[in-house]
């Protein structure tokens, strides 16, 4: 989205990102340009809000209260940050809360099940050729994509679907899960290597059979 | 560089953020490590497929009827 400049206290110029204006729009009660930023943004709530609690019927609802809760909110929301770092920060917690019902208020948090070697030393050594993801149609490839990432700690899997699915910086992702960027950094190289380490035996060139 | 050394830079080099003295000492240690070479390749694939391909959907009809349920509840604020 490109962004727009605007004239700062020392005369200067600042790249302004468009969200701001529609925020401000927001705030004092336009709820038409607030319907903009729904539609911006609603795709990749939902993405992040299934990836978290693996459950359609619970990512409709997390959208549905994750927009409405940014909405109650917006004049807490300072403009330090993006509007979608901030959005998806309330996300994720609506997300979190959303499993915690689930599994009958036991805690969960994104710091579940971290402690784990695997993944922090490549072990398969099979490479996989230019395209192994043709060897699947699209319906099944989907299925072992999801099956694979849902098999990561939740810890990593969120720090793997903000950062290299939805595209956040490691400092945005950080600041949407209140995590320290090395936290980040460290989670996301686990995770990568984990999914790799996973995918392989899917995706490995097979005995006498270049990559399809 | 021993592949754990070079394991520590994988995602800057995955992420094109290491300077140019660095990517040199990775790129010599790739040369002489088919390991460390195959796991760069295949993370940077396992990347990409994760990115190209849309594992959740929202359909349309979906989609329109949270927008519009969202909308709703925001007026009555």
């Amino acid at each position: 989205m490109p962004s727009i400049q605007s004239s700062n206290a020392a005369g200067g110029t600042e790249e302004v990102h468009p969200d701001v204006a529609l925020v401000n729009l927001a705030k004092e009660g336009d709820v038409h340009a607030f319907e903009k930023l729904v539609k911006q943004y609603d795709r990749q709530v939902f993405r992040i809000a299934q990836h978290i609690t693996q459950n359609r019927e619970d990512a409709e609802d997390v959208m549905q209260d994750a927009f409405l809760k940014a909405y109650e909110k917006l004049h807490q929301f300072q403009g330090n940050s993006k509007f979608y770092t901030w959005l998806v920060r309330i996300a994720v917690n609506e997300s979190l809360m959303r499993l915690r019902k689930r599994r009958t208020g036991r805690m969960v948090s994104i710091d579940e099940d971290v402690e784990t070697e695997e993944g922090s030393m490549p072990r398969e050594l099979q490479d996989w050729g230019p395209d192994p993801e043709m060897q699947y149609g699209q319906s099944e490839l989907a299925d072992i994509l999801r099956k694979t990432v849902n098999g990561l700690p939740p810890g990593f899997r969120v720090v793997f679907v903000l950062r290299d699915v939805e595209g956040l910086s490691t400092e945005e992702t950080a600041e949407a899960l209140g995590l320290s960027v090395p936290a980040v950094k460290s989670r996301l190289l686990r995770a990568r290597l984990q999914l790799r380490e996973r995918l392989n035996r899917y995706f490995k060139k097979k005995n006498g059979d270049a990559a399809k | 560089m021993i592949c754990s050394e070079f394991l520590v830079h994988l995602d800057d080099l995955l992420d094109g953020t290491v300077d140019a003295a660095l990517r040199i000492e990775l790129e010599a240690h790739m040369a002489g490590c088919e390991h460390c070479t195959i796991t760069v390749k295949t993370t940077r694939k396992t990347i990409e497929v994760y990115r190209s391909n849309v594992i959740y959907d929202l359909p349309d009809g979906l989609r329109e009827r949270l927008q519009a349920a969202i909308l709703a509840k925001c007026k009555k604020c």
